[in-house]
C-alpha cells in the first residue's frame, strides 16, 4: 500500500484546493478541524488531543469482531500510548474513511492475483471507492484497510508531537523518546500530549516511517480488548439500550411478503393500553407507545391485509428458477477454463439454502427528526448510506444528520441494510420533536431479513490412475451485490464475483480445472450474510473435489496436498494434517477436510465425526489459516472459532424457506444455530506465510460445511450433497 | 405491584401479564437483561428469580411479586466482580457480547448448584444459552476456571 494516499491531516489544513482530476487524487478534508476550538489539534481524521485527554477515531463498526480495539491498537502501537489511556470513538461518518481494503476486493480478480491487469482493475475501483467517500464495515476489510493507516496515522502523530517539543526546549529531535502517551525529555521530564496539543497544531507535520513488527510493543501479541469488561458487567450500551427524555417506543408490521400494504384495521390496537398512536409508513404500519411490549402487543394485534409477494410464493418455484438457470443465457462469467475438460460422467448436484442473519441483538434505532435536522442513535456498518437516506426522509441535508454509531449485538451482514433507518426515519418525521426508539420484535427481524442466497452447483469431473484429473463447476445463484446495491441506489456493472466466490480460486492444479457462474434473476432479494458466495459455493467445491479424490480411491488430504500448488495455502493443509495426526480413525469415526480461500485468506479444516446411538457427533475440529500476520492471537482464535460454529450450525438444521411468499422461520426455534452441546474442541493455528495482511472475521466460515460433510461420508458412507445436512442425517 | 431487584424494592403500574423482561428494561431502566427472542429460545433475557435462573421473557410481572429478583447488574460490578465475570474476562468470551449477560447469568445458577461441574453437566445447562458469535468454547472453559476459582 503507499503510505502518501493516508496523508490526509496535513494535506487537509494547508491545501484546500482542487482542479478536476486531481480532485480524485486530493483527499477528504479532515472532519475534526470543523470542530476544533482554540488548543485542540487533530493530526488526521483518527487521533484527536485536546487538554483533557485522547480521542482515538475507529470508524469501522464495531459487530463482535473485535474490530475497534484492533484499530486502536494499531494507533497506539506508533503513538506510545496505552490501550488503557485513551478513549474510543466510532466518529463522525466522514468520507475521508473510504475503505481501501474492500474497494481492491470489489474488483474480479483473485486476492493473490497481482498481475499487471488485475492491479490497474483495482486501482480503478479504489479510486472510485475514494470518490464516493464509501465507508463499510465488511468482507473482512476492516484489518487490511487499517493496517498502515492507523499505524501512520499514529507515527504522524507522535513525531509532530516530537517535533513540538524540539523546537519549544530547543533540543535535538533525535534526545526524545515518546512513552505512555508522554514525550520524554533527556533528563526524564515528562511532558504529556495532552498539555502539548496547542504547540503541535501550529507544526509542520512530520512524516516518519513505520515501526518494524520486532519492534511492535502492542501488536502480534494477545491484547485485551476495550469492551470486554463492560460486555461482561453488563455496563455495555448497545443501540437498543438507548433512551432520551420523553421519548415514544415503536414497533412495525411490514410485510412479511415484502409487498405493500392492500388494507387494515386498526381499532383493537389503538384501544390497547399506553398506545399512543398507530401510523401508516411506506410498506406498512408503526404503532407508538410508552413502552416496548404495549408497542409489540399492538402491533401484533394490528388487523392488517397484504398484497402478494413480488417472487414466487412457494419454494418449489424458486429452486426451480435455480435449475433452470445452467443456460448460455445466463451465464454470468467462465471464471476458469484451465485444460480441456475430457469426456466426464453426468453431474451430481449441490445444493445451498436461503439463511438468515438473525443476530442476536434485534434490529433497532432510536432517532429524533426537528427543524431541518437529524440525530441518528443506531449501529451500521455503512453509516455514510444511512445519513444520506435519513436526509432524504427528514428532508435535510445530509450533514444535518449527526449520526451516533452504536455497538451492537452482532451483525453478520444485517446491518450493511438501510431498511430499518428508513422506517424508524419514516415514523420520526410525522412525530418531529418526539424522539422515536424502533425495535423490531425478532419476528420481524426474520420477516423482513434479507437473506443469504439460495444457491446451486453441477459438478463433473474424471480421474485416472488414483488423480482427479477434472472437474468442471457450474454455479447457479442470485447475485447478493445487484440485490444488495439495488437497494442502496448503485450500478453493480459486470459479473458478480459472489456467485463463485471461494470456488474460482481453487488454488489445485487440476489439469483440467473450469468454472462458470450463472447469475439467476432475483427471487426474494438477498444480502451479504458472513463469507456471502463463500459460504456456499466453497461447500460446492471442497464437496465435490473429495467426490472426486474418493472416486480415485485416494487420499483426500494426500491428493490436495498433491494438487495443491501454492505454497502458502499447501501450508495450511500440511498444518491440519499435523494437527489432525490425519490417517484413519476408529469404525464409526471419520475425518474431513477442506480448504477454502476467501478474503484472501486460505483457511483448511479437519473435522471429525463419531456416530453415536443418538445422532453423529463433531468431536474435534481443527484450522489454520493464513492472514499474513496475526495481530492478536487472541481474537484470531475466537474469529477462527467463532466462523466455524457459524459454519457448521447453520449447513447441521438451519434453512429459510417460504410458503405463500413469507419465510416460514420466524425465531430461533425453527432456525436454530449451533447449541453448546454440539460445539466440540477447536484447535486454531494462525500462519504467516501469505504477502498480505487480511481480516479473519469471515474466512472461517466457508471450509468448515464442506470438511462436516467429507467427515460424516468417512464416518458412515453417506454423501450429503444438500445443506441443512439434518434432511438426511440425526445430529446428536 | 411491588418489584423486588436487587434488593431494592420498587413500586411498578403495569399490567399483572407484562413479562418481567420489559419491566426490567423499560420501568426500571435495567438494560443489562437483553431482549433475544421473546419465547425462550435463546436465553439473553436471563436473571435469577428466588436464586434460579429463568428467562425473564417468559416470567409474568405479577409472579415476580414477592420474590428476590438479581439481574446482571446486581452480580457484580466492574469494581466488584463476581467470580463468574472475573472467569469471563481472563478468558475474553465476549465477542458481540449481546448474549453475554444471560450466559453468566446461567452459569452462575450453575455454579450454585453443581460447584465443579462435568463437561455433561456443563451441556445440560448452558444449552438453552444461545450464541450466534459462537463464543462456546470459551464459555465452557470460564465455567471450569470459576469453578476452580470458587475451590
Amino acid at each position: 500500500m503507499r503510505r502518501r494516499s493516508f496523508l490526509i491531516g496535513a494535506a487537509a489544513i494547508t491545501g484546500g484546493v482542487a482542479f478536476g482530476a486531481y480532485k480524485l487524487a486530493r483527499p477528504h478534508d479532515n472532519p475534526l478541524l470543523a470542530e476544533l476550538k482554540p488548543g485542540e489539534v487533530a493530526f488526521t481524521p483518527y487521533i484527536k488531543i485536546t487538554g483533557q485527554g485522547i480521542t482515538l477515531i475507529t470508524p469501522h463498526a464495531e459487530t463482535g469482531q473485535g474490530a475497534q480495539t484492533m484499530q486502536a491498537a494499531l494507533i497506539a502501537e506508533e503513538l506510545d500510548v496505552e490501550l488503557d489511556q485513551v478513549t474510543l470513538s466510532f466518529g463522525a461518518p466522514d468520507p475521508a474513511c473510504y475503505n481501501t481494503a474492500l474497494a481492491s476486493d470489489a474488483a474480479p480478480f483473485a486476492p493473490f492475483d497481482t498481475g499487471l491487469v488485475a492491479e490497474a482493475a483495482r486501482g480503478v475501483m479504489g479510486t472510485a471507492f475514494k470518490a464516493l467517500g464509501v465507508m463499510v464495515t465488511g468482507g473482512s476489510s476492516s484489518a487490511p484497510d487499517s493496517y498502515v493507516k492507523l499505524r501512520h496515522a499514529g507515527a504522524v502523530a507522535r513525531e509532530t508531537l516530537k517535533r513540538a517539543v524540539a523546537d519549544e526546549v530547543g533540543v535535538d529531535i533525535a534526545t526524545l523518546r515518546t512513552e505512555g502517551g508522554a514525550v520524554i525529555l533527556p533528563d526524564g521530564t515528562r511532558l504529556p500530549y495532552t498539555a502539548l496539543a496547542g504547540r503541535a497544531a501550529s507544526t509542520p507535520l512530520a512524516d516518519p516511517p513505520l515501526r518494524d513488527p520486532s519492534d511492535w510493543r502492542i501488536l502480534g501479541k494477545p491484547f485485551p480488548r476495550h469492551d470486554t469488561v463492560p460486555k461482561s458487567t453488563g455496563t455495555q450500551v448497545y443501540g437498543i439500550d438507548q433512551t432520551l427524555p420523553g421519548m415514544l417506543h415503536a414497533a412495525i408490521r411490514l410485510s412479511p411478503r415484502r409487498s405493500v400494504l392492500e388494507g387494515y384495521d386498526a381499532t383493537a390496537a389503538r384501544a390497547m393500553r399506553g398506545v399512543e398512536d398507530v401510523l401508516e409508513i411506506p410498506g406498512g404500519l408503526a404503532v407508538l407507545a410508552d413502552n416496548t411490549w404495549r408497542a409489540f402487543k399492538a402491533a401484533e394485534a394490528l388487523e392488517v391485509s397484504w398484497a402478494p409477494a413480488p417472487y414466487p410464493p412457494e419454494m418449489d418455484a424458486h429452486w426451480q428458477a435455480v435449475s433452470e438457470s445452467f443456460t448460455d443465457e445466463r451465464l454470468d462469467r467462465r471464471w476458469r477454463s484451465d485444460g480441456t475438460l475430457p469426456e466426464m460422467d453426468e453431474a451430481l448436484e449441490y445444493r445451498a439454502p436461503y439463511l438468515a442473519h438473525a443476530p442476536l441483538e434485534p434490529l433497532s434505532a432510536m432517532i429524533r427528526v426537528d427543524h431541518g435536522r437529524a440525530e441518528v442513535w443506531a449501529g451500521h456498518q455503512m453509516p455514510r448510506f444511512a445519513q444520506d437516506k435519513i436526509a432524504e426522509i427528514a428532508g435535510c441535508a445530509p450533514e444535518d444528520v449527526t449520526f451516533h454509531n452504536q455497538m451492537t449485538g452482532g451483525s453478520f451482514g444485517h446491518r450493511l441494510e438501510l431498511d430499518f433507518l428508513k422506517h424508524a426515519a419514516e415514523i420520526a418525521v410525522q412525530r418531529p420533536g418526539t424522539p422515536i426508539k424502533l425495535t423490531y420484535r425478532r419476528e420481524e427481524d426474520f420477516r423482513t431479513d434479507y437473506l443469504r442466497p439460495l444457491g446451486m452447483a453441477r459438478a463433473q469431473g474424471a480421474v485416472e490412475n488414483g488423480r482427479v484429473t477434472a472437474l468442471s463447476l457450474d454455479i447457479a445463484m442470485p447475485s447478493t451485490t445487484a440485490s444488495q446495491m439495488g437497494r442502496l441506489g448503485q450500478p453493480a456493472p459486470g459479473p458478480d464475483p459472489q456467485i463463485v466466490a471461494g470456488a474460482w480460486v481453487m488454488p489445485y492444479a487440476i489439469p483440467a480445472l473450469h468454472v462458470r457462474a450463472f447469475r439467476v434473476p432475483e427471487l426474494a432479494p438477498v444480502s451479504s450474510w458472513r463469507a456471502v458466495g463463500a459460504s456456499s459455493a466453497g461447500f460446492f467445491a471442497e464437496s465435490a473435489l473429495d467426490e472426486l479424490i474418493h472416486r480415485a480411491g485416494a487420499d483426500p488430504m494426500e491428493e490436495r496436498l498433491r494438487l495443491c500448488q501454492s505454497p502458502v495455502h499447501r501450508k495450511t493443509l500440511e498444518a491440519v494434517a499435523e494437527m489432525s495426526d490425519w490417517g484413519t480413525r476408529a469404525k464409526g469415526m471419520g475425518l474431513g477436510v477442506a480448504l477454502v480461500e476467501s478474503f484472501g485468506v486460505p483457511c483448511a479444516q479437519v473435522v471429525e465425526v463419531m456416530q453415536t446411538p443418538e445422532g453423529l457427533k463433531i468431536t474435534r475440529i481443527w484450522a489454520a489459516a493464513d492472514v499474513g500476520r496475526v495481530l492478536d492471537p487472541v481474537n484470531f482464535e475466537a474469529q477462527v472459532s467463532g466462523g466455524i460454529i457459524w459454519g457448521l450450525g447453520h449447513a447441521m438444521s438451519a434453512e429459510v424457506t417460504f410458503t405463500d411468499g413469507a419465510t416460514e422461520q420466524e425465531n430461533y426455534d425453527t432456525h436454530p444455530g449451533m447449541r453448546l452441546w454440539q460445539c466440540p474442541e477447536i484447535e486454531v493455528r494462525g500462519l504467516h506465510n501469505g504477502p498480505t495482511l487480511r481480516g479473519i472475521g469471515e474466512p472461517g466460515v466457508p471450509p468448515a460445511p464442506p470438511a462436516l460433510a467429507n467427515a460424516i461420508f468417512a464416518a458412515t458412507g453417506q454423501r450429503l450433497r444438500e445443506m441443512p445436512f439434518s434432511h438426511h442425517v440425526d445430529f446428536a | 405491584m411491588k418489584l423486588t431487584v436487587n434488593g431494592t424494592a420498587h413500586a411498578v403500574d403495569v399490567e399483572p401479564d407484562m413479562p418481567l423482561l420489559w419491566v426490567l428494561r423499560d420501568v426500571l431502566g435495567l438494560t443489562g437483561t437483553k431482549y433475544g427472542c421473546g419465547i425462550a429460545q435463546c436465553g439473553a433475557c436471563t436473571v435469577h428469580l428466588g436464586g434460579e435462573a429463568v428467562r425473564s421473557c417468559q416470567v409474568l410481572a405479577s409472579d415476580a411479586e414477592g420474590a428476590e429478583i438479581t439481574t446482571f447488574e446486581g452480580l457484580g460490578r466492574p469494581d466488584a466482580l463476581h467470580a463468574v465475570q472475573a472467569a469471563w474476562i481472563a478468558h475474553q468470551v465476549a465477542q458481540c457480547g449481546y448474549c453475554q449477560s444471560g450466559q453468566i447469568m446461567q452459569a452462575a445458577h450453575l455454579l450454585a448448584e453443581i460447584p465443579n461441574p462435568t463437561d455433561a453437566e456443563i451441556d445440560d445447562w448452558m444449552g438453552g444459552n444461545l450464541c450466534r458469535c459462537g463464543t462456546y468454547p470459551r464459555i465452557r472453559a470460564a465455567i471450569h476456571t470459576a469453578a476452580e476459582g470458587k475451590g
